[in-house]
């Protein structure tokens, strides 16, 4: 089709001028803006947002630079982003040695090791396998590492808690392969190995991979995003990030650990003793308030909302108290998406602000009855060097002027 | 249609209304291919503790210098002193104190786990490319750096599950705790 542009069109069409449409024949003292009174642009065949909130992106953290940009971290924009869902283009990203170009179509997952019949399968078997759907969150196991800093970061709440995201996963159960397979008794761990070039790899207990662990293929209803481990992901629920492992080529069931470098140097909890947590999986009971949250600033006295995400590596959460201040008072807030295990739920608790200072907490209690530790109680546990499992209460101080900062309380 | 047949249709219908049927146990279409057993060592890169799996060939530490000042030193360091990547000597005896330096030397609870590192994942921008006697050669390097083997040990699959990591008691398993 020759290009017309829409001028043209609306000449050649419908028989006007443009000038007819939108010029001064037509202003009439009715209300619309300038784009109520020009034809809208066409269809795109892949969807974009508005212009005005491209500023909504991820924190990137390249700890190496331009050496190695895809080792480090990218954060979610959490205090920008409502509801319990990330987007797949802000969801949070982990990744060793960058994102792999995988050919879905060369991409193989081996099955191996203490199994009656090795197996291999393509992603286009995969793909016929009954599939189940669940929301989960993932949270690596050093989000909010930034919220143990000597003296509190002022970055927004998604700069230091956003290593975590929660979305819709849809795959294969993993016990329906190892069945498949053959899986013997003597198995006890299976080790999960990615495709990128670190080959990144980690031991998972056969308990978890036989409960819910998934294939997972697609992440909010289209296949994965090679952030997030295209073609496709093992995801274990409520476990610890870096478990999840992405881009999966093999799985190898074995009877012990293999002890690998991010379950031995990395991903270990440092105690002040000098010893270390070895194989701590599940991600604690936790919760950040969004909105309000450091950096911002309310822009008058009167009523608020004050919104954040809750969740635990347990299951659900069962609630969230919040406290304006500092943790003497709390009320409890409501909540979406609670029945959900092992993802996000949304609380809001409505909040009069009278123009005084407040500190802003809270606190989450999940269904087993794990309760959000205070910062004192969390510190108190490891290492000044322990940067992981950090899931203790985050503070957002109110002042009288209404900016919120961060704060350690 | 009987009355009757229809009476029972609708109760299924309007029991279906109010709760569709739970997910099922699934049955596998089984589609995985077999894998030959020859085609599994390719694959079967991972290496535990007890060295089951590592190949064969060998290194040394003197070996070792050279494969370290080519392809690792860049971003370890000279003598693995670290930055822009992570720092792999030193930190013995920081571990409980206030600024901890968890390196190879002072942290790593097995010498395998070194080897399988470097073959799986390095170096950064080339990984996979070692040789099975470089990577013995560089594991042995970096051991010697931190005092761990001696300037003319030759690592090989025998020896480097032996190498006795300072720090091997230094973890505790809390998924055999919360077991017991």
């Amino acid at each position: 089709m020759p290009s017309v542009d829409r001028r043209g069109f609306l000449k050649v069409v419908l028989g006007v001028t443009p000038a007819a449409l939108a010029g001064p024949a037509s202003a009439q003292n009715l209300a619309g803006e300038e784009w109520e009174r020009v034809y809208g642009t066409g269809f795109a065949p892949y969807g974009e947002r508005s212009r005005f909130e491209q500023p909504v992106v991820r924190y990137l953290n390249q700890p190496y630079g331009s050496l190695a940009p895809g080792s480090g971290a990218a954060y979610s924009p959490l205090e920008s982003l409502e509801g319990i869902i990330t987007p797949s283009s802000l969801h949070s990203i982990r990744s060793h040695s960058g994102t792999p170009d995988i050919d879905p179509k060369r991409h193989q997952l081996v099955i191996h090791g203490l199994v009656a019949q090795p197996l291999t399968f393509s992603i286009e078997a995969l793909s016929r396998y009954p599939m189940v759907t669940r929301t989960h969150f993932i949270e690596c196991s050093g989000n909010s590492n930034r919220g143990l800093a000597p003296k509190p970061l002022q970055l927004p709440a998604g700069a230091i808690h956003g290593n975590m995201s929660c979305t819709e996963w849809t795959g294969i159960q993993l016990r329906l392969l190892l069945e498949e397979a053959g899986a013997q008794p003597q198995a006890k761990w299976l080790l999960a190995e990615g495709a990128d070039s670190a080959h990144m790899s980690r031991s998972i207990p056969m308990e978890k991979a036989l409960d819910d662990a998934l294939i997972a293929l697609y992440q909010n209803g289209e296949r994965l995003r090679p952030e997030q481990g295209y073609p496709v992901r093992l995801l274990v629920p409520g476990y610890e990030g870096n478990m999840n492992v992405k881009w999966l080529r093999r799985i190898k069931l074995v009877e012990t650990p293999m002890y690998t470098k991010d379950e031995t140097s990395k991903y270990t909890d440092l105690l002040a003793d000098g010893r270390a947590l070895q194989f701590t999986f599940e991600m604690g009971p936790k919760s950040v308030i969004t909105k309000p949250s450091s950096m911002m600033k309310l822009p008058s006295r009167g009523v608020y909302e004050i919104s954040g995400l809750a969740w635990s590596g347990a299951g659900r959460v069962r609630k969230v108290d919040v406290s304006t201040d500092g943790g003497t008072t709390w009320r409890e807030a409501a909540l979406t998406g609670a029945e959900r295990p092992k993802a996000f739920a949304r609380f809001r608790l409505p909040w009069r602000w009278e123009g005084g200072e407040a500190n802003l907490q809270s606190r989450t209690t999940d269904e087993k009855g794990n309760v959000q530790p205070a910062r004192a109680a969390w510190l108190a546990q490891y290492s000044p060097g322990n940067s992981y499992h950090n899931n203790c209460i985050v503070t957002w101080a109110v002042a009288a002027d209404g900016s919120v900062s961060h704060v350690y309380a | 249609m009987s009355m009757l047949k229809r009476a029972g249709l609708a109760a299924v219908l309007a029991l279906g209304a109010c709760a569709a049927p739970r997910e099922q146990p699934a049955e596998s279409p089984r589609l995985g291919a077999p894998l030959q057993p020859g085609a599994v060592a390719a694959w079967d890169i991972s290496i535990p503790p007890s060295g089951a799996g590592l190949p064969s060939g060998s290194g040394s530490v003197k070996q070792g210098a050279l494969v370290y000042e080519q392809k690792c030193a860049a971003c370890h360091g000279v003598g693995g002193t670290g930055k822009p990547a992570d720092v792999l000597v030193g930190g013995r005896g920081t571990l409980a104190s206030k600024a901890p330096v968890r390196t190879v030397g002072s942290y790593w609870p097995y010498a395998t786990t070194l080897f399988d590192y470097v073959r799986r994942a390095m170096p950064i921008t080339n990984p996979l490319s070692l040789t099975n006697d470089e990577v013995y050669a560089v594991t042995a390097y970096v051991l010697n750096l931190n005092g761990i083997v001696d300037a003319d040990a030759t690592l090989d699959a025998q020896a480097l599950p032996k190498v006795s990591m300072p720090n091997r008691d230094g973890f505790i398993d809390e998924w055999a705790r919360a077991k017991r």
